[in-house]
């Protein structure tokens, strides 16, 4: 039986850590994040889990102890935000290619500078070519789900790979909203108990971690990691199936919404994707045939299925809640675009880059760029396709 | 979503105008309806303009954004009156619930012409009467659970000695003193 609760997102994702208890958590505290290590420490003085909590001085440590951790045969996590992840980054890639499957939970805010602390993706951006899964959550009860299912997503024999699970900052991170809480037992039971195939602590199997990598296998292994990376899609599917059979709440690799007979749609990531499903509900009423493309999975990246859904709308427009700075679109845009190319689906696609720096995000703006596909699907122009939205364009030419 | 309702909440950092709408987020919730409480967090600090929004409704609620066309603002410091635009996009089938002793011809001047409902409060007067010290969010929740209509109240009086019981568990004392708040400053706020 589900339990009907209130939370925050961040009190959310700290409550799926505290039925999860894992071995280990270290974790720095920074904003909006801060709340998750800060609950978790509660629940480790009050004896809730039995987690061996490890308050380190610093980001690139707690990655680093997290790594330790793993290693040794231990389930660690941790939670970061924005310029955490920063300076993590060393160990984050180091994470992926020893294989370690941690689970971190990333509460997306503007990377400084100047100093931000509010939300935008360019933390989770800047790590996406770094070899972690990383999912993305519309809300509370999606970045708590997605927590239930990290390790056995991460954990698999197919996968091995470290795995993010991203919300984001203020906005979902501290609204309280309703959300479906699962008994602990069950969790428990879900999750299961993780049994390492190879860890530093086992004395029959005396083994070395991250040691020279040199011309002659470095290659190789990176392959390796790709490979796991492509095989992590089946293990997202089959994870996501038991879960739905368990709780009822159905998850894919991206969410379609009113989107089989849609002429013109939206594909993003996060809490924007719910004012989008508002704004498709208010343009379906008028008979403007709207739809939505929610990513979860954003790494490995759904190129195919993703080309596949969005075959047959007549314009799409992309948005990117970071700026790339690359003159050639956002992160998720040239994902998409690439991805509709090599699968031979043409349509005309805009990018927009949006919300920057916590830029509110009202319904208005989406029913912008639906007016603006309208426009491109009735002229049969695309004009410029790389766009901002929500910018005050003549404070910036 | 016709159900719906928006509510804006203005206040200065320290007043509780924050911690009123995640009161008035959980009361909601315990009706059994689809709630959001949120900030919106700037530079905090003491005394500094800070806003807060509700959505309250009874189907699930997806939008992610603050609030621009709200059916109720409730200010915590009439202070702020003359320097943010507190009516901004308000409804005019709402109503603005305004802690002040302030006359009513100074509040039709400062908001504008709203043509709306306004309501006041002397949270301050119901605060120290009631609990010795000036805390306005207690009484302000009260009155806009009121003057919104969003439970009865009887529910909302039943739901909140539950809700400070558990809030004040190690501090007893102050429970009485915030139910005979609630108590009075549902019988206090009038419309002007």
């Amino acid at each position: 039986m589900s339990i009907r609760e209130r939370l925050s997102g961040n009190e959310a994702a700290a409550t799926a850590m505290k039925q999860i208890n894992p071995d280990v958590v270290a974790a720095f505290p920074i904003t909006p994040s801060t709340e998750i290590p800060q609950y978790f420490s509660t629940f480790v003085a009050n004896g809730a889990v039995d987690t061996e909590f490890v308050a380190v001085e610093s980001e690139h440590s707690a990655m680093s102890a997290c790594i330790g951790a793993q290693a040794a045969g231990a389930r660690a996590m941790t939670a970061t935000s924005a310029n955490g992840l920063s300076y993590m980054w060393e160990m984050i890639y180091i994470a992926s290619s020893l294989r370690l499957p941690i689970v971190m939970s990333l509460v997306n805010r503007a990377v400084s500078g100047p100093l931000n602390i509010h939300n935008d993706h360019s933390d989770a951006m800047g790590v996406r070519d770094s070899g972690w899964l990383m999912l993305f959550s519309e809300n509370n009860q999606e970045a708590y789900d997605n927590l239930l299912m990290a390790h056995r997503i991460a954990e698999h024999k197919d996968v091995l790979l470290p795995l993010m699970v991203c919300q984001d900052g203020f906005i979902t991170s501290h609204s309280i909203e309703n959300i479906m809480l699962e008994d602990d037992e069950e969790v428990k039971k879900f999750v299961g108990t993780y049994k390492p195939e190879h860890y530093l602590l086992n004395k029959k199997e005396p083994i070395a971690v991250g040691p020279l990598d040199l011309q002659g296998f470095l290659f190789e292994h990176k392959a390796q990691q790709g490979i796991a990376m492509k095989k992590a899609k089946d293990v997202i599917l089959d994870v996501s199936k038991e879960f739905k059979k368990w709780t009822g709440r159905h998850y894919g690799l991206f969410e379609e919404y009113k989107l089989d007979d849609a002429e013109i749609a939206i594909v993003c990531m996060n809490s924007t994707a719910g004012t989008t499903k508002a704004v498709v509900d208010k343009l379906r009423e008028k008979g403007i045939k709207a739809g939505l493309l929610k990513v979860r999975v954003y790494r490995p990246f759904p190129t195919e299925e993703i080309a596949k859904a969005l075959s047959k709308v007549k314009a799409v427009a992309v948005l990117d809640k970071s700026d790339s700075l690359n003159a050639a679109g956002g992160a998720l845009f040239t994902d998409v675009t690439s991805g509709m190319y090599v699968n031979n689906v043409h349509v005309p696609t805009l990018s927009y880059i949006y919300g920057i720096g916590g830029r509110d995000v009202p319904e208005t703006q989406i029913e912008k760029v639906f007016n603006d596909l309208t426009k491109v699907v009735e002229t049969n122009d695309i004009g410029n396709p790389y766009r901002y939205l929500g910018l005050r364009t003549k404070e910036v030419e | 979503m016709d159900n719906l309702i928006e509510i804006r909440w203005h206040g200065r950092g320290g007043q509780g105008a924050k911690t009123a709408s995640l009161l008035l987020a959980d009361a909601a919730f315990n009706t059994g309806k689809y709630i959001q409480g949120f900030p919106e967090y700037g530079p905090e600090r003491m005394g500094a303009p800070i806003t807060a929004y509700n959505r309250i409704s009874d189907t699930p609620i997806t939008v992610h954004s603050n609030i621009y066309e709200p059916d109720y603002v409730v200010v915590v410091d009439d202070t702020l009156l003359e320097t943010v635009d507190v009516t901004a996009g308000l409804k005019k089938d709402g109503a603005i619930v305004i802690n002040t002793t302030k006359s009513p011809d100074y509040l039709k001047s400062v908001l504008k012409g709203y043509e709306g409902d306004i309501y006041t409060i002397d949270a301050r007067k119901v605060s120290l009467e009631t609990l010795g010290k000036y805390f306005p969010n207690t009484p302000m929740l009260a009155a806009i659970v009121k003057v919104s209509k969003i439970m009865s109240d009887e529910a909302f009086i039943k739901d909140m000695e539950g809700s400070f019981k558990h809030k004040f568990a190690k501090k007893p004392e102050v429970i009485e003193g915030n139910m005979k708040a609630i108590q009075m400053a549902l019988n206090e706020v009038q419309k002007i």
